[in-house]
């Protein structure tokens, strides 16, 4: 066999008679494509690329962000040289280090949108991406705190920037890169071992509006109406674009985020520009009245209406709660002064985000890799799934990544996979089988290595992962 | 006919609670029992039922559905009547004295169990291991109380592992009442807690019932003891 660099998975490896030896990414970039061996991988110290090139903006930074700028870059390329991961935030975290102010200065003078919510923040990040078009800064390793925004931030001085922010971070964001749009998704439970208890969640983000709206005379929210959490936290954004999209959970908002009573699923949205009314129920409170705006900007119904438009949004990435993400994006880009049309015509093009709802092969066998966190992520791909009576594989981890607790698995309705047998793989297989035994859902328990020979049917195979589960089988699969 | 109720879902049931209600419908289902599980909306007078269960929750919801019981006022008089009520976390701080709340307060639980709850130094959130008699309790807590027991009260069992009420000792247990700090579906993971629940509920003895929930509380057991 021939000398050869391949990538399988995440992985690449250099290929030597029958040896395999996994190779950094620095090596790989060097072997790619050619047959030079990585040994001679030259030290990447041309990644410690000159300020300068990083444009006007930047070097009205001061010393010390410059400084900070540096450093960032170095770190995070000796980072990515030692093959200690994506090298993204570490740097980032010595340079905040350095200079506290570096988010704030590295922002000035850009157009940034950040998206933010439970659910859906890397899709929107990716499809606001593309339908932006042209050179855009993001976050695409889905670093979402302050280090994985300088870390990205540094890389290139383009005036277009997205950024999927983590929840408990989006007030600290907002102040520090004064947003032209923030993109609102919704609120529900995710990774509670971290005391995120999801109505101080709504709150700190109405907090943090109402003082940016304050203190600035632009930015826009676009949020979700259907999300009473969303929408308590945005009412109070002078200025706000209401985008009324189908909720696949509603357990976290049944009771009123003013007055804890509950919640009344009645009556529609009316699309400002169409007078379309939607196809599902809007809702309110009845007790103390607290309700979202009658009339919306945008709406994901039979069509997606957005303002004068309406459109057949035919994204490849499947699912209607990518619809609705999309609806958001769409209406954030309308607000950034880009057609609709164009943008959307873009985000088509996106097949994929970070390897969720790709084919892969492994074993002989195709298999269609999801993501799902939470229950509410859950109950988004069981709706997506419950068309085949085909097996499916459910991979459940708890490491620090995908929450310690997999109590939550208690809130997603595995009833609705009645019908169809489920492989438990993961970790916290008993975990998830007992949950099925339960909701008495025929299931068999398997390592991820014997699950192939286990299955019934030689189609395609759905399997659902959380976090670090996923990373495992994208890691274990190549594409088809 | 067994009647099972949950007490106001949409407050107390933040971490998978509605699990606990589950567990205990399956396992007498499948056992061929007569048995109902109902939950008591918030705003609805308490239903008559043989084992009440009380989730956790956060501040808020907490004290909003401690006011609630205190209204409807027939939980006590359940409990004198026989039935049981079986607790986790923010249930747990329910039923006793007094809980504390946001803002360094504290609130007038219902009184039920002589046992007050105070902010602990520290929020706890982690595994949780309990020796209960002969069995091992195991499950995940996340809460920043600490609760002290009056002297006539017996805790649920000693801690092996996280914090409990106080670091030494989980949960209590008086006539009719059960409760620990282990949150959410505790019982999913502890099946041979679930059979005493419903072998004192019905006041039968219970065929075994072996299922991949043994396993699963074999293999945390293991986990946490080691």
């Amino acid at each position: 066999m021939e000398s050869c660099c391949k990538i399988q998975g995440l992985t690449a490896y250099w290929f030597q008679s029958d040896i395999r030896i996994p190779l950094r990414k620095s090596q790989a970039l060097f072997c790619k494509g050619t047959n030079r061996p990585p040994w001679l991988v030259p030290l990447p110290f041309s990644g410690l690329v000159s300020v300068k090139a990083m444009g006007a903006h930047v070097r009205k930074l001061g010393i010390r962000a410059v400084f900070a700028v540096r450093v960032v870059r170095a770190v995070n390329s000796l980072s990515r040289l030692l093959g200690r991961g994506e090298g993204t935030v570490i740097g980032g975290r010595v340079g905040l280090a350095i200079d506290s102010q570096l988010l704030r200065k590295l922002a000035q003078g850009r157009q940034i949108v950040l998206v933010s919510g439970t659910n859906g923040k890397t899709t929107t990040t990716a499809l606001l991406r593309e339908g932006w078009g042209g050179d855009v800064v993001s976050n695409i390793t889905g670093a979402n705190m302050p280090a994985g925004h300088v870390a990205a931030l540094v890389t290139n001085s383009s005036p277009r920037v997205v950024l999927e922010v983590d929840e408990a971070w989006l007030p600290s964001v907002i102040r520090a890169t004064e947003p032209t749009v923030v993109v609102l998704l919704n609120l529900s439970r995710d990774q509670l071992d971290r005391a995120n208890e999801v109505r101080q969640v709504a709150q700190r983000w109405r907090d943090g509006l109402s003082e940016f709206f304050n203190n600035s005379n632009s930015g826009v929210v676009v949020a979700n109406a259907n999300d009473p959490l969303v929408v308590y936290a945005a009412e109070v954004a002078r200025r706000v674009r209401w985008c009324a999209v189908k909720n696949w959970w509603t357990e976290d908002a049944v009771s009123c985020p003013v007055c804890t009573q509950p919640i009344t699923h009645e009556g529609t949205w009316i699309c400002s520009a169409h007078g379309e009314r939607s196809e599902f129920l809007s809702w309110h409170c009845s007790s103390c009245g607290f309700s979202p705006s009658a009339t919306v900007e945008a709406m994901m119904s039979t069509k997606a209406y957005v303002g004068a438009q309406s459109l057949e949004l035919d994204l490849q990435i499947p699912g209607s709660f990518n619809e609705s993400n999309a609806l958001l994006a769409l209406e954030a880009l309308v607000v950034m002064g880009i057609d609709v049309h164009e943008s959307l015509e873009r985000m088509r093009l996106l097949r994929s985000v970070a390897g969720r709802f790709e084919l892969r092969t492994w074993q002989g066998r195709t298999w269609r890799l999801m993501l799902a966190k939470n229950p509410a992520g859950f109950e988004a791909l069981f709706h997506l799934v419950e068309d085949s009576k085909h097996d499916l594989v459910i991979a459940i981890n708890a490491n620090v990544a995908d929450g310690h607790d997999p109590s939550w698995l208690y809130d997603a309705h595995f009833e609705r996979l009645r019908g169809r047998r489920v492989w438990c793989s993961g970790e916290r297989r008993l975990d998830l089988a007992t949950r099925l035994y339960y909701a008495n859902v025929a299931f068999g328990v398997s390592s991820d290595q014997e699950i192939a020979v286990n299955l019934s049917s030689s189609e395609p195979i759905d399997v659902i992962a959380n976090y670090t589960a996923f990373a495992s089988w994208y890691e274990r699969s190549s594409p088809c | 006919m067994l009647r099972i109720a949950t007490i106001f879902p949409e407050l107390l049931g933040t971490y998978g609670d509605g699990g606990n209600g589950l567990v205990l419908l399956e396992r007498a289902k499948k056992r061929g029992l007569d048995v109902s599980l109902h939950s008591v909306g918030i705003g609805e007078a308490l239903i008559e039922a043989d084992l009440y269960l009380l989730g956790g929750g956060e501040d808020g919801p907490q004290q909003q559905a401690t006011e609630a019981l205190r209204r409807d006022g027939s939980l006590a008089k359940r409990l004198d009547d026989g039935a049981h009520i079986f607790a986790v976390c923010a249930g747990l701080q329910i039923l006793g004295t007094s809980f504390a709340v946001h803002g360094g307060n504290s609130a007038r639980g219902l009184e039920i169990v002589d046992a007050n709850t105070v902010r602990s130094e520290k929020r706890s959130v982690g595994d949780l291991l309990v020796e209960v008699d002969d069995h091992d309790l195991v499950g995940f807590e996340n809460h920043g109380g600490q609760t002290h027991l009056g002297p006539d009260v017996k805790a649920l069992g000693s801690v092996r592992r996280g914090f409990g009420n106080d670091g030494r000792v989980d949960g209590f247990r008086t006539t009719g009442v059960t409760a620990t700090y282990s949150h959410g579906p505790v019982l999913a993971l502890n099946p041979w807690l679930a059979d005493e629940l419903l072998a004192a509920s019905l006041r039968i003895e219970l065929e075994p019932l072996a299922s991949v929930a043994d396993d699963l509380y074999e293999q945390r057991r293991r986990v946490l003891r080691a």
